[in-house]
């Protein structure tokens, strides 16, 4: 039931994109055609899940132990550029139709605020999932951090199909490109708004 | 390009928020209030210039392969130096401000400027595009700020100039998009003219 | 312009950056780690004092294995009695925790509350930290049933903000259930 909660208010209540303002670099980027906001979605999701598990376990078993916290920014940084050139270096051995896909992609994630984000709120915050509030433990984090980046893929296809249409309609100058978008992602949030509450 | 004008260009020319549409994230997130939009912008402010100073320095002994990595450690050790001295002497901003602190590492006008100034130019004028680009950055989110602070809460820097409450969604989420499209669009305007 | 990479000062590049930093960082943290402390230390105080009857000398922090309960601090008068307790509480809110300071007395009515932190939303839940507002003032001197009205209680909430309501309500009963239970011992 826990992880349920945790579920539904990653990906709606409290949206990356929408509601916490994470990641929005990359999300007016590539969200111009409906293809390429889906690959950086798959990519973001993958290293977003694996940063966040990486970057736990270290804050666990090395930071917190030695008092160095204060260290969290800079060694959380490290530890995710450094894991998104692995990644894209394995993956260019192991699966080449993978990284064709989404490898265009990677360089662009280490720059990803949502990545550092999330793995930093992981470590912090607490939660209050299901009434208590607490620090997550792995399972909790390993799964908030998936259902967030499902949730910035879901905001980021959502948006793409819009961009799409708006490419094809007659837009006043002045507010071509990014003031319209913006403008839009303005509207899709009020209606995020809707789903606060439920959890 | 003279000294004046690298100061002068972030504010019109190339304003990181309004042109370079740059660090969009605390742009959005910070901007409840007018001070804290200017409590952002001077914090961001901090870590570029340092950053722009030190990166043009070290930059031509710099390894290609690795000026990625090395920049980031820089950028990131300018960063919890801020952390450290924000929790020490104005813990309360610091808090307001939480996560977003750290995010400067993130931000990608930093990154920016280091890969397309700081790198090819000497310290002095670095420094100055670092003051030129953090001005412009902080001007734009006490701009923001003041607007969403006006419409949301009906107040200015704290002093509020209607009784009661002002349009919530200003305050919230879809209200930093929609203030920051429309000013956009204001920019494009004004600076075609 | 950059210089040609090589193996030899690739490597030593990065280790004499990570080096030369790894210093500065140390340094400067040398430097702030005792203003830090410092701060820390005198919000604590001054959220205390806020919550507490004056005079009197406030003991050090206590723990607790009661729910909500992150810490408490006994306020004793020269003469040796307990005058008050302050209670650090939190609960789950709206947008996350909601953190509080409840100075009690030992009779257990509350004597005043403050936020300590909270991601309630701006405009309406967070309004629990506007001090002079009628939401924060009922809390001074507050006997009654600790719900809300709309539970049957005689707290009034902030208008449209029942959640984050609750979790203060909540928060204060857990802080007031506190000393009921360490007057017993």
């Amino acid at each position: 039931m826990e992880y349920l909660l945790i579920i539904i208010s990653a990906i709606f209540v409290n949206n990356i994109v929408l509601a916490q303002f994470l990641g929005i670099c990359p999300f007016l980027g590539v969200s111009n055609k409906l293809s390429t906001a889906s690959g950086m979605s798959l990519a973001v999701c993958f290293v977003i899940t694996l940063a966040t598990v990486v970057t736990y376990l270290i804050n666990k078993f090395l930071l917190v132990p030695f008092g160095l916290t204060f260290l969290q920014t800079i060694a959380f940084i490290l530890v995710i550029a450094a894991l998104v050139q692995t990644v894209e270096i394995v993956l260019k051995k192991v699966s080449p139709s993978l990284y064709q896909a989404l490898g265009i992609f990677l360089p662009l994630i280490t720059t990803n605020c949502a990545v550092l984000g999330v793995a930093i709120n992981v470590v912090t915050k607490q939660f209050t999932f299901g009434g208590e509030a607490h620090m997550l433990g792995l399972g909790e984090a390993t799964v908030y951090a998936f259902a967030t980046s499902l949730g910035y893929g879901l905001a980021m296809i959502l948006f793409a199909g819009i961009r799409e249409h708006l490419a094809l309609n007659e837009v006043p100058k002045a507010f071509r490109g990014l003031p319209i978008a913006l403008i839009s992602v303005g509207i899709m949030a009020l209606a995020f708004l809707g789903f606060s509450g439920i959890v | 390009m003279s000294k004046f004008s690298l100061i002068t260009k972030g504010l019109l020319k190339e304003n990181p928020t309004f042109v370079l549409v740059l660090g969009m994230c605390p742009t959005l997130a910070t901007t409840t209030s007018a001070m804290n939009g200017l409590e952002m912008g001077l914090a961001t402010m901090f870590v570029l210039i340092l950053s722009n100073i030190v990166i043009s320095l070290i930059a031509p002994i710099v390894p290609d392969k690795v000026h990625i990595p090395v920049y980031i450690v820089v950028i990131a050790t300018f960063v919890t130096v801020l952390q450290l001295l924000m929790q020490a002497y104005v813990p309360d901003v610091y808090k307001t401000l939480g996560l977003f602190i750290p995010l400067i590492v993130v931000n990608c006008i930093i990154l920016g400027r280091a890969e397309a100034f700081a790198n090819k130019n000497g310290v002095w004028d670095s420094a100055l595009d670092g003051i030129g680009i953090g001005i412009g950055f902080t001007l734009s989110l006490t701009v923001i700020g003041i607007v969403r602070e006006i419409l949301g809460s009906g107040s200015v820097f704290g002093w509020k100039f209607i009784s009661g409450d002002g349009m919530l969604a200003f305050v919230m989420a879809p209200g930093a998009f929609i203030v920051l499209g429309y000013l956009m669009v204001l920019f494009n305007k004004l600076a075609k003219k | 312009m950059a210089a040609k990479s090589s193996l030899i000062n690739m490597a030593a590049c990065l280790t004499g950056v990570c080096l030369v930093c790894a210093a500065l960082l140390g340094f400067v943290y040398v430097v702030t780690d005792e203003p830090i402390k410092a701060a820390a230390a005198a919000e604590a105080q001054a959220s205390i004092a806020k919550v507490l009857p004056e005079g009197g000398s406030i003991s050090e922090e206590f723990s607790s294995e009661a729910e909500g309960i992150l810490g408490y601090f006994v306020q004793t008068s020269a003469d040796g009695e307990t005058t008050a307790y302050a209670v650090k509480t939190v609960t789950g809110g709206f947008g996350g925790p909601v953190t509080l300071m409840v100075g009690v007395l030992p009779d257990g009515t509350v004597f005043n509350t403050s936020v300590l932190s909270h991601s309630e939303t701006p405009g309406l839940g967070a309004k629990c930290t506007e001090e002079k507002s009628a939401f924060r003032e009922q809390w001074k001197g507050f006997k009654g049933v600790l719900s809300v009205k709309k539970d049957g209680g005689d707290v009034d909430a902030i208008t449209a903000s029942t959640i984050t309501s609750r979790a203060y309500t909540k928060a204060v009963a857990q802080a007031v259930e506190l000393v009921k239970s360490l007057g017993h011992e």
